[in-house]
């Protein structure tokens, strides 16, 4: 029971996680219907570039756990967005009247160009963090097992779920969520009206690439350790997450978030740790042959 | 009327709905070998959607069509859509056009004959091989196709990439690849759309010439008014998803209904009648 | 633009690089053994901010120059029909006249001069990669389908051959013909499921199938050894006469046969030839098959689904058909790589290995049969005649990529060859009714 009880926990941080991430592929996905292939390797920027600030803030002398996590925060999304909006500009907008598997076959390039940019700038080898947020809370005390909850666990899902709020509200409620609903329903239609629908797109990458800048950072501090190649296995993960939920649907990126991290959490300690992402990919196969839409998406009506 | 007693294909209490939409409500006519049946009514009446239902798009909320091919009978709404084509023998074309446009205009009769030429290549193993049965039956598709060009004079850019000919050409050419299926219903959406008078009464001789010689009736959705009325051997005519006239040209001419439906109800006006 | 707009933009983007730049460029994290350590290497930053300028510059004076010469003022993004480039030109005559050139250049290569070991063993590298290219095209190029996990049917075959000469001592010859039907068998096992998603779906399924693989493969240790591979894998012998300086007693080595010292590089050119021979085998059943019904059939299907389906096609078992004769390709491949490593291990069978193989279809051109060769030559070779640039190999390729796709995305040498032609059709009948 105890067990289960820290799985479920470890889940639903891991969930969390690859909620913010599948965050962003649902809604490049919503608004210009392309999958964002790199946008899992924007995920490993957003990690590195915490990595690299928390060891310049330490040899500035900068040590003090809340300032340094916050300056990490800000400094990270800032420049991890600028990342995504530029991979948007290079790669995707010039191909907007192209055919369809165009902006996939260049985004699967761009992906290929990250991963051995930042392999190339800061080597092969996997870069060590120290571990900031120590300690947490005894939950349960078993025979054999104690269930704990992390600080950095409490961390993880309190501004997961910020944020996930404050994007929602964002999305429902501000002039920019609006332009960006607008758009995704109908581009042509919204840039008539009025909508510069060239920032909007710009702006949807920028904030996912955004989020995908937190999940890094708390990714780097869960675990400790980055390399140039976890933007690939997440990135298939989140984007797993977003079309369980239903590609293009908020709710169903963070339904599918938590989702897959609970059963990559339980399978991986009740089944067997090494198939753990057979478990993630399998789903994603299961998920498009038999249900396309997702749980919460929902169905397209091809016009002949 | 025509004398055959069993009609070509038969619509019975088609309904289709879209969720909470009504798109075609209880629809149930006949349409004739030897005819050209047309379906008139105004925008939104749901006539490309029991064209869709017809042609295999859509599965019907409720229905049955049945089409009548000599000895053998097939329900078209338990069919998938590439059966209707090949087994029953329905063949149709595109409102927007839907050719191919990077393979020449010969290719694309070719294409329309793939099944027959994929028996004759022996599902292409024995074409593998250069087998001489496959040679043969390729020629002939050649042949009819030849057949069909010169019927819709496109014999000249036979060997130009579809996609670089005129409108009207295009058109033409969808026509000519859907009789290489040698099909026995040809159903065309909106074939007048977009041509101009001289195109048009070209169209309609095609049209006269595919019913007459060619064992084929003709299922068509127009807006043209005079295709319709010039060519038409019955006119269906839908409004709202509903039928509401059914009958030769003449009939359909005068029905209040449909002048109703498309003129909408005269003013009552005090200066008198109109 | 005038100068002056020019250089603001290039200004612009020589900043955003700066900023990019900073944090990752800008300072370089050192292994220390303990917590990270951390230097500034700015001059970095600045090399990064200079060349984005000068480049933005000279792209944006050639945009406006390319303009001018266009005599089109400055557009819209917009969408140009395809006119007959002379990119398209040069493809068709590559294809016409390079490629029997070429053919002939590679079967009398081990017999040049230059030819050397290392020589021939690189030329069967680019085979390999001419192979598995020519196969891709078939399911991308001709079909139309994004297949992103290629590199599961490469691993079958390999594990096959493998797994059948460990097992039950099958020699290379009779276990190609299986390595191939087991890839088939497992492209349409996996492609029926899957072949009526959407493209980009597609791909991202195949991906996922190539990962449950690897995955697969690394882990069911008992039947495929894991990551240590299975070693010791039969080499290949010259139809029963085995290459080794010293055969057993009663058989006769292949130098023994035709009265030749013995050398280490006699095997060497045999797989190359094999290699040869099977690429050929690939190209010219890929050209004969287009003329037959099922590869048009393959070609409407990429061109309109919908229109295909309304003349009779189905699209579902044409689609399976060129998936599994793709993977068929693939398995031969993959048994071939096996022989002539003596090894495998799942390493060699990962997502880049797919993607690799995608990039020379895709940079090639598809339908170009030439380009394909081209293209595998060019990402082969160049990382080994010039060391420096391997490590930068990934990242041009990425580059390259994306590239291709904003310039000219069907592929720098693709072109579409008719299947035939009214023009040169005999008539069968009298040109009647037919």
């Amino acid at each position: 029971m105890e067990y289960f009880l820290q799985q479920l926990i470890n889940g639903v941080t891991l969930g969390a996680v690859y909620a913010l991430i599948a965050i962003g592929y649902t809604m490049v996905y919503g608004i210009i219907g392309m999958i964002n292939f790199a946008h899992g390797e924007i995920y490993m920027i957003g990690a590195f570039i915490a990595v690299i600030s928390f060891a310049v803030l330490g040899v500035v002398g900068i040590t003090w756990v809340p300032l340094a996590l916050l300056i990490v925060l800000i400094v990270s999304m800032l420049l991890t967005g600028l990342y995504g909006w530029t991979v948007e500009r290079i790669a995707y907008r010039p191909l907007r009247g192209s055919f369809r598997l165009a902006p996939l076959i260049s985004a699967i390039g761009m992906s290929i160009f990250l991963q051995n940019y930042v392999q190339i700038a800061q080597g092969a080898r996997i870069k060590p963090l120290q571990p900031m947020v120590r300690g947490g809370i005894e939950l349960m005390k078993g025979e054999t097992f104690t269930v704990t909850l992390s600080y950095l666990q409490i961390i993880i899902i309190v501004v997961t779920v910020l944020l996930m709020a404050g994007f929602s509200w964002l999305i429902a409620a501000t002039p920019l969520g609006r332009a960006q609903r607008a758009c995704e329903q109908d581009r042509i239609m919204a840039a008539l009206l009025g909508v510069n629908t060239d920032r909007t797109i710009s702006l949807t990458f920028v904030l996912g690439a955004m989020l995908a800048a937190v999940a890094g950072l708390m990714t780097t501090l869960y675990y400790g350790v980055v390399d140039f190649y976890i933007g690939f296995l997440a990135g298939l993960k989140a984007f797993t997450a977003a079309v369980l939920g239903g590609i293009g649907s908020l709710p169903g990126a963070m339904l599918g978030g938590m989702l897959i991290g609970l059963i990559e959490a339980f399978w991986a300690a009740y089944f067997s740790s090494e198939y753990k992402d057979v478990a993630a990919f399998s789903i994603l196969v299961i998920v498009l042959i038999f249900r396309p839409t997702g749980l919460l998406g929902r169905p397209e009506v091809e016009k002949v | 009327m025509s004398a055959a007693k069993i009609p070509l294909l038969r619509v019975e209490h088609l309904t289709m709905r879209f969720g909470g939409l009504v798109a075609v409500n209880d629809v149930s006519f006949d349409a004739w070998p030897g005819e050209i049946t047309a379906i008139i009514g105004p925008n939104g009446a749901g006539k490309t959607t029991v064209f869709n239902c017809i042609a295999g798009f859509y599965r019907p909320s409720v229905g049955r069509l049945t089409l009548t091919n000599g000895e053998q009978q097939f329900l078209l709404e338990r069919m998938y859509g590439n059966d209707i084509a090949g087994k029953a023998r329905v063949a149709r074309t595109f409102q927007n056009i839907r050719l191919f446009p990077k393979m020449t205009v010969l290719e694309n009769l070719i294409v329309a004959q793939h099944n027959k030429l994929m028996r004759a290549s022996g599902y292409t193993l024995l074409g593998l091989f250069g087998w001489k049965g496959y040679r043969k039956a390729e020629a002939e598709a050649v042949d009819r196709a030849r057949y069909w060009l010169d019927r819709t004079n496109l014999l000249s850019v036979a060997d130009e990439q579809a996609g670089s000919l005129p409108y009207g050409g295009q058109r033409r050419l969808e026509i000519a690849r859907a009789m290489c299926t040698e099909p026995v219903l040809l159903c065309l959406d909106e074939p007048a759309a977009g041509l101009n008078p001289r195109e048009s009464a070209e169209l309609n001789g095609l049209l006269r010439f595919i019913r007459d010689h060619h064992n084929c009736g003709v299922l068509l959705i127009e807006h043209d008014m005079s295709v319709v009325m010039q060519i038409s051997d019955h006119i269906i005519v839908l409004d709202y998803g509903k039928k509401i006239a059914d009958g030769s040209p003449e009939e359909i001419r005068n029905d209040p209904a449909v002048i109703r439906a498309y003129l909408g109800e005269p003013e009552t006006s005090e200066a008198g009648a109109a | 633009m005038t100068f002056a707009q020019r250089l603001r933009d290039a200004g612009l983007a020589a900043l955003v690089a700066a900023v990019l730049a900073l944090p990752l460029l800008g300072f370089e994290t050192i292994d220390t053994g303990g917590p990270l350590g951390i230097r500034a290497r700015f001059h970095w930053i600045a090399y990064a901010a200079v060349s984005v300028f000068i480049g933005r510059l000279a792209l944006l004076a050639f945009f406006d120059w390319w303009r001018l010469r266009q005599g089109r003022p400055e557009p819209l993004q917009s969408n140009a029909p395809a006119r007959k480039d002379i990119l398209t030109r040069i493809g068709s005559q590559a294809d016409k006249y390079l490629m029997p050139a070429l053919i002939a250049f590679a079967i009398a290569l081990p017999m040049m001069p230059f030819a050397d070991r290392t020589v021939v063993d690189l030329a069967t590298v680019v085979l390999i990669y001419v192979m598995l290219g020519w196969g891709l095209n078939i399911v991308v190029g001709l079909a139309g389908l994004l297949d992103l996990g290629y590199v599961a049917f490469y691993a079958v075959g390999a594990y096959t051959y493998a797994l059948l000469s460990l097992n039950f001592g099958f020699g290379f010859w009779e276990a190609l013909p299986l390595a191939g039907l087991f890839a088939a068998t497992f492209g349409i096992i996996l492609g029926f499921p899957v072949l009526r998603l959407r493209g980009d779906y597609l791909a991202i399924v195949t991906l996922g199938f190539g990962e449950i693989i690897r995955v697969v493969l690394l882990n069911w240790t008992d039947v495929t050894r894991g990551s240590n591979g299975i070693t010791g894998i039969q080499r290949p012998s010259f139809f029963g006469f085995p290459f080794t300086s010293s055969p057993e007693d009663g058989q006769t080595a292949f130098h023994e046969l035709f009265g030749l010292e013995y050398s280490s590089i006699h095997r060497i050119i045999f797989l190359y030839y094999v290699i040869l021979v099977l690429a050929l085998i690939t190209n010219l059943f890929t050209m004969r098959i287009r003329k037959l019904p099922i590869g048009r059939a393959w070609e409407a299907l990429r061109e309109d689904e919908i229109a295909c389906k309304a003349l009779g096609i189905n699209p579902t078992n044409t689609k399976l058909t060129a998936f599994a004769i793709g993977a068929m390709f693939g398995g031969f491949a993959g048994s071939f790589f096996a022989t002539r490593q003596g090894f495998i291990s799942p390493e060699s069978f990962s997502f880049i290995e797919s993607a690799v193989i995608l990039a020379i279809v895709v940079l090639g051109g598809m339908g170009s049969q030439a380009g394909i060769v081209l293209a595998a030559a060019f990402l082969t070779l160049l990382p080994e005649l010039a060391r420096e640039f391997s490590l930068f190999r990934m990242l041009a390729f990425g580059a390259a990529m994306v590239l291709i796709m904003i310039w000219r995305p069907q592929g720098l040498l693709a072109h579409r060859e008719p299947t035939l032609r009214l023009s040169t059709q005999p008539s069968s009948s009298g040109g009647g009714k037919p």
